[in-house]
């Protein structure tokens, strides 16, 4: 699940990471009061939507007066943002932060994820704040520190302080760097996140090290024990589609093709959407109804893709492991009683009891095509797309 | 042989007399798994489809000389359970449970490494469907008639899509010696690379299918093993071709977030380590049997 960069600052706040003072606004009005409450004489009125790169699509603007500030406001509140992070459809924004400007010495890049291959927490680190960090692994790799965190026992002081000396930090700033690095680690390993991006985090005029811009996701499998974290999430920032099958249980992510899918697995699910593709297809989504396929999932399923109007021909692959394909063709059979189904219906069911399935499809008169291996269900879904 | 369980195999379920627990404790009966008790904390003493149930696995391991289990906890109580079972000197502990934090499955493995490797139990899983060695003992919740008992590995880590594979293979006439499913989270208490090595020592496996998907390095580490230190004949299938950089397929660890994480550049980098490559999920099983014919 990812959050808002103001609701990433205020937890970084909470482990002793300094950021810029600010505050949300919903209105013009709010955010000129807002402007004048934190006084000085320069703010930033930035765009609150879940991507990166905002400033190059216009969603992060700088205002040298009260009015700029309600103007810039004005401007983003209900505008879709369209970054090369949102896909072309964009993200709409609904809220605005506004933030004191900072005067900017010296930008930093400050990132932590999972390291997969060793297990263990990976702090990224370079001097090349302000680029992507798949930009500065390109351009300037020789930058790069990498620190791997043993989990069992947390960052300890000297692995901090390396990374800010790697990062050529002056050594009266160390100390404060350090904890800046600490804190952002802390807020990773208590609250089950995936990632903490912190960028640019930057060494003001003043000596401050503050974090200018933060980006954090947290696992959705942990949500259960971080309350107040699963609160912070924002469904307008997420594809209405897969918001819909996510409150239903089902797997299931938006693609730009044609061919929609209903099959039980991950694997299998992916698995059919490359034979769809060699098929000369191009899938409309992946939507897995779970190993079990339960009827209830699969009229969920039948719902969802009926909704996508891209669909053109659907493919329903279930292999049946402890469930049955009688049981299988039930559902789908109930399904389609309630849904009404206006283009070509591929099915392929396999595994335990398939030809009692089969039987179960073809007693029922529902129009569909059937299919016997995965290949086959493939390409008489892609032939299905002429008609 | 076969790898991690055969017809011997005591077997404790964990979480036994929930329905999950239940339902699958007799599937695995059924098929002929040596199931020995169970274990749900505070219900030890009473019986549980005729078979013992007790409070901790220390005094069911004590009581029965179990050495597998299965989990079947809710997410948040299953790396308490895996840590539990370790302790008690279980030494294959299969966990089927999808929705593990990954921190929690960091914290298990963290916690293993007090073992020596002879003590050291085999964590399979999470988000899998277990272990099977046909025709011997079922470890898991696979459809067991659908493996025919023969000479060829599996690994996978998704369920369907390694029934797609038995199917294929059984259909064929090709025989499995035990199929593992590693499970699809990012972070998993074995790796490709780690089963392999069974199968390398296992004098009744000849060759291995490897189905796995994008994200993460596993499948690439476990070629690279099997280029310098396997005789065997390792295949694979990558699943995800179509899969968009940056989205997560269903299963947690199915992201490509780095080079080599896509379909198209694990195949590339199995090639050359010398891994035959099923070209499509559809031939997982002519693939296997190529390569068997070729031998």
């Amino acid at each position: 699940m990812d959050i808002h960069e103001y609701q990433a600052k205020k937890i970084l706040a909470g482990f002793g990471v300094a950021v810029p003072r600010g505050g949300i606004v919903y209105s013009p009005e709010n955010a000129e009061n807002k402007a004048r409450e934190l006084g000085g004489s320069k703010w930033v009125v930035k765009a609150q939507i879940h991507s990166g790169a905002r400033g190059k699509a216009g969603g992060i603007i700088v205002c040298n007066s009260e009015l700029e500030v309600a103007q810039a406001t004005d401007k983003l509140l209900g505008k879709k943002l369209v970054t090369n992070q949102t896909g072309p459809e964009g993200k709409i924004v609904n809220r605005v932060y506004i933030e004191e400007a900072t005067d900017i010495k010296k930008e930093l890049y400050l990132g932590l994820v999972f390291d997969r291959s060793s297990e263990s927490i990976m702090v990224v680190a370079s001097t090349e704040g302000g680029m992507s960090v798949e930009e500065i692994s390109k351009q300037k790799p020789e930058t790069i520190i990498r620190s791997k965190i043993e989990v069992a026992v947390g960052m300890q002081q000297f692995q901090a302080r390396e990374i800010a000396f790697g990062l050529g930090i002056e050594p009266k700033l160390i100390s404060r760097m350090a904890e800046a690095i600490t804190g952002c680690y802390r807020a990773f390993s208590e609250l089950d996140a995936t990632m903490v991006e912190v960028n640019p985090l930057v060494i003001s005029n003043q000596e401050q090290i503050l974090a200018l811009d933060c980006k954090m996701s947290f696992d959705n499998n942990a949500l259960f024990r971080r309350n107040q974290i699963s609160e912070l999430r924002d469904k307008t920032q997420e594809n209405a589609s897969e918001v819909y099958a996510s409150d239903r249980g089902l797997n299931y992510v938006s693609l730009d093709g044609n061919i929609g899918n209903i099959i039980n697995g991950a694997g299998l699910a992916m698995a059919s959407m490359d034979m769809i593709k060699l098929a000369g297809g191009e899938p409309a989504n992946f939507l897995d109804v779970g190993g079990g396929a339960t009827p209830e999932k699969i009229v969920k399923a039948f719902k969802l893709i009926s909704m996508d109007k891209k669909v053109k021909v659907i493919l329903v692959n279930i292999f049946a492991g402890i469930n049955r394909c009688d049981w299988v063709a039930e559902g789908i059979v109930q399904a389609l009683q309630k849904i009404e189904i206006k283009v070509p219906l591929v099915i392929r069911l396999a595994g335990t009891n398939v030809e009692k399935g089969n039987q179960i499809l073809k007693e029922s008169k529902i129009n569909y095509i059937e299919a016997n291996t995965l290949e086959d269900a493939a390409n008489k879904a892609v032939k299905a797309l002429g008609k | 042989m076969s790898v991690l369980i055969d017809k011997s195999t005591k077997i404790l379920i964990q979480g036994f007399t929930g329905k999950m627990g239940t339902f699958h404790a007799e599937e695995m009966i059924k098929y002929g798994s040596k199931v020995v008790g169970g274990v749900t904390p505070g219900k030890g003493g009473s019986k549980h489809l005729n078979l013992p149930v007790f409070n901790t696995v220390k005094e069911a391991v004590e009581t029965t000389g179990a050495s597998a289990s299965i989990l079947f906890v809710p997410p948040a109580f299953a790396a308490d359970s895996a840590m539990e079972a370790a302790d008690a000197g279980i030494k294959t502990c299969v966990a089927i449970v999808d929705g593990i934090p990954s921190h929690d499955m960091i914290r298990i493995k963290r916690y293993m490494r007090r073992y020596s490797r002879i003590q050291k139990m085999t964590l399979i899983g999470p988000n899998c469907a277990g272990v099977i060695s046909p025709g011997k003992s079922m470890l898991g919740i696979m459809p067991g008639h659908i493996y025919k008992q023969g000479k060829v590995g599996i690994i996978g880590r998704s369920g369907t899509l390694g029934y797609e594979a038995a199917q294929q293979m059984k259909n064929l006439g090709i025989g499995i010696s035990t199929s593992v499913g590693i499970g699809g989270d990012p972070i998993n208490g074995s790796s490709f690379k780690d089963i392999l090595e069974k199968f390398e020592e296992d004098n009744e496996t000849d060759a291995v299918l490897m189905i796995g998907e994008i994200g993460g390095p596993q499948e690439v580490v476990a070629g690279k093993f099997a280029k310098e230190n396997m005789k065997k004949p390792v295949i694979a299938y990558i699943a995800g071709l179509t899969a968009p950089k940056g989205r997560v397929m269903g299963h947690a660890g199915a992201i490509v977030s780095a080079y080599g994480e896509s379909a198209v550049e694990k195949v590339e980098l199995l090639k050359e380590c010398g891994v035959t490559i099923s070209k499509n999920p559809s031939v997982m099983g002519e693939t296997v049997k190529s390569v068997l014919t070729k031998k």
